[in-house]
């Protein structure tokens, strides 16, 4: 099998090439020696069966960010039959320097001058021929988005990998590669087949940025447009998810429940609450998580997310963080684990570990119906809007904070230097792929995770043998004994720390774990949690189930997205420090003041 | 000649020229890889309110970069 390796600038359409090659077959993998997951497919072209990788986008080959590394690294230890380098012929007055350098490595090379289209539109005119020559590279101009040019581009590939010889890793020569030569070389073929506008204005991204951009108006819209994507994936995203739980534990109780009715009750208990229990809380993400990444691929295709970044730039950058992690930050109060596969979006490693810190703070929606739930049962009705409105500033708070804390040790020391590439119509296929591969990435690794933690919460609620279920002679009871001088100074008993072992599963299981443990359903569990606690130890709780150890689905992308067990047990240990010193102080400061 | 500011603190809308960069490695690999080379010509579009970044053109390129790494660009009047 061949291999190719596509090479390209950070808004050159590289990912639209990916996708416009392989269709819907990529897939994310481990490559021996490089530090970060690399999609890659398997495609005909011509006679050949080739393998393709997507490299990460880089500007330069001696750079010395974390992807530029990545690039270097996977080319200098892996053999490739052809290097595919993806230029947006818009600018290649300063991009095509990258195709010199990729020349100098010593594998074949063939130059891709994508978004054609664009480029005639804004007056760039390329003599191909000659630049090709000039060069001593094979040159194709096309539009990966729209199509053109596409058949000519695999044709070329197919040719050039007939003649190739034995694939070889390239030999990465950074002296070679700083030589002014290089530089120079790229210059004069500019000079010779390119013609370019000087300077581009009164274009309509222009007339767009005018109103997108304004020192008021471009926060309004901004905060309108975050309005519309939240409400247009949780609203949308809510029912779906709703209806897939409710189609699971329809199949359960019609199908499952009586197919396994021979075994004996634990068995039973650890196949259906355990096992079949952990898939439908994964099941139940997979809507989320395809809107989320439906409207994220708007947002980033369209290129309004640079413009977001720009807008908030000057507050973020006050906490460590950017504008991005504040579009990041702000979904996380949907739900925590699209928007931690959202950082993805940050070159930056440590800027993308401070910020995934951050949004497990975030209120999101399953906390909420646990919140409303109680607020309802304790507080007042005059009291219970300004609990909730309480909440969610203690949660911004709380990520400001931790933002404030960590920034030492997260420094991102890569220039915040950022291109605002021009509005573009974001294409369905893209859009649509996008997220499948979102889902089938967050499948593939968070499934085992997520499933091993729900049995192993039900083991801990059910063992030993006959204990009733949740009760106080199971291991949890038992867990939640020991752990009683740590949570009765923040005013919550054993029990209910019962119901937060439950909560890591997924927050919003708390309920229906209280009604376990507590024996009552509904109006009944109200009435029950109303004489169990006044204002303080509900108020005390609620904010130990806001910041505590975000749920399974969470942990399990922390850790997918990190790839560090070390970062994964600070981004769980942290947040569990800060609720219980936030609920003691709370609790005990309120008893002193005599509520 | 005219005398040179730093880019951060040039008016927007004229278009300047690139006198010098005084950067980090990194920042300046970056500068060069998005354009931004002694010589050429540039332009202040607008810079966000309350000290944030500054967005600047070149040829067919919108960049936008924080005023700590705009203070690194050496700019002139163009001719």
């Amino acid at each position: 099998m061949k291999r190719i390796a596509l090479l390209g600038m950070p808004n050159s359409g590289k990912s639209t090439l990916f996708n416009r090659l392989t269709g819907a077959r990529a897939r994310v993998g481990n490559w021996p020696g490089v530090t970060v997951d690399l999609t890659s497919a398997r495609i005909l072209i011509g006679g050949h069966m080739v393998e393709l990788v997507d490299l990460p986008g880089i500007y330069d080959l001696r750079g010395l960010t974390e992807d530029e590394r990545v690039a270097t690294e996977f080319l200098s230890k892996h053999p490739v039959d052809l290097l595919l380098v993806v230029l947006n012929a818009t600018q290649i007055d300063r991009q095509l320097g990258l195709a010199v350098e990729a020349a100098s490595l010593g594998v074949p090379v063939l130059v891709l001058l994508n978004m054609a289209d664009e480029a005639a539109r804004y007056g760039v005119e390329i003599d191909v021929p000659l630049l090709s020559r000039k060069l001593d590279l094979p040159m194709v101009k096309a539009s990966a988005k729209y199509g053109d040019g596409m058949p000519e581009a695999s044709r070329l590939m197919a040719r050039l990998l007939d003649g190739a010889e034995p694939a070889r890793a390239a030999r990465i020569d950074l002296q070679r590669l700083q030589e002014p030569a290089i530089e120079a070389a790229a210059e004069a073929a500019l000079a010779a087949a390119v013609r370019h506008p000087i300077m581009l204005s009164g274009t309509l991204t222009d007339r767009i940025d005018r109103f997108a951009l304004h020192p008021w108006l471009g926060p309004v819209l901004f905060v309108a447009a975050l309005y519309l994507v939240f409400k247009g994936v949780f609203v949308l995203g809510q029912p779906l998810q709703t209806g897939v739980t409710a189609i699971l534990d329809a199949a359960r109780a019609a199908w499952l429940a009586p197919a396994l009715h021979g075994l004996p009750a634990w068995a039973r208990g650890l196949l259906l609450d355990g096992v079949y229990g952990g898939l439908s809380t994964v099941a139940a993400f997979v809507p989320l998580i395809v809107l989320f990444f439906f409207f994220m691929a708007l947002v980033e295709d369209s290129g309004y997310l640079s413009r977001a970044a720009f807008l908030v730039d000057s507050w973020m950058s006050r906490l460590g963080l950017d504008g991005r992690s504040f579009v990041m930050l702000l979904m996380g109060f949907g739900c925590n684990v699209p928007a931690l596969m959202g950082t993805r979006i940050m070159r930056s490693r440590a800027l993308r570990l401070l910020t995934m810190l951050t949004i497990p703070l975030s209120l999101c929606s399953a906390r909420l119906q646990v919140f409303l739930f109680i607020i309802a049962a304790v507080f007042p009705a005059a009291q219970a809007p300004w609990a909730l409105v309480s909440l969610y500033l203690v949660s911004i708070a709380a990520a400001v904070l931790t933002a404030l804390l960590f920034k030492g040790r997260f420094t991102s020391n890569e220039p915040f230097v950022l291109e605002l590439p021009p509005y573009r119509l974001p294409t369905v296929s893209h859009v649509v792929l996008r997220g499948w591969q979102e889902v089938r990435h967050f499948l593939h690794r968070a499934t085992r995770f997520i499933v091993a933690g729900v049995v192993l919460v039900w083991l801990l609620t059910n063992l030993p043998l006959g204990a009733a279920s949740a009760g106080p002679d199971t291991w949890a009871g038992t867990f939640g004994r020991w752990l009683d001088p740590l949570l009765s100074p923040a005013g919550i008993d054993q029990r209910l720390a019962v119901a937060l072992l439950f909560g890591f599963v997924a927050k919003e299981v708390m309920i229906g774990a209280m009604a376990v443990i507590f024996a009552a359903q509904g109006d009944a569990l109200s009435h029950v949690l109303a004489q169990q606690m006044d204002l303080t130890a509900a108020y005390s709780f609620m904010l130990f189930t806001l910041l505590y150890t975000p749920c399974l689905s969470t942990v399990a992308t922390l850790r997918q997205e990190s790839r560090s067990v070390g970062y994964t047990v600070l981004a769980v240990a942290w947040p569990l420090v800060l609720a219980w010193g936030v609920a003691v102080l709370f609790y005990q400061g309120a008893r002193a003041l005599g509520f | 000649m005219p005398p040179s500011i730093a880019l951060h603190d040039s008016a927007h809308g004229a278009d300047i020229t690139i006198v010098a960069i005084h950067a980090g490695e990194e920042l300046a690999s970056r500068l060069r890889a998005l354009g931004f080379r002694v010589g050429r010509r540039l332009r202040v579009i607008r810079r966000a309110p309350l000290g944030g970044p500054i967005h600047v053109r070149l040829n067919t390129t919108d960049v936008m970069l924080r005023a700590a790494d705009a203070r690194a660009i050496e700019v002139a009047p163009a001719a």
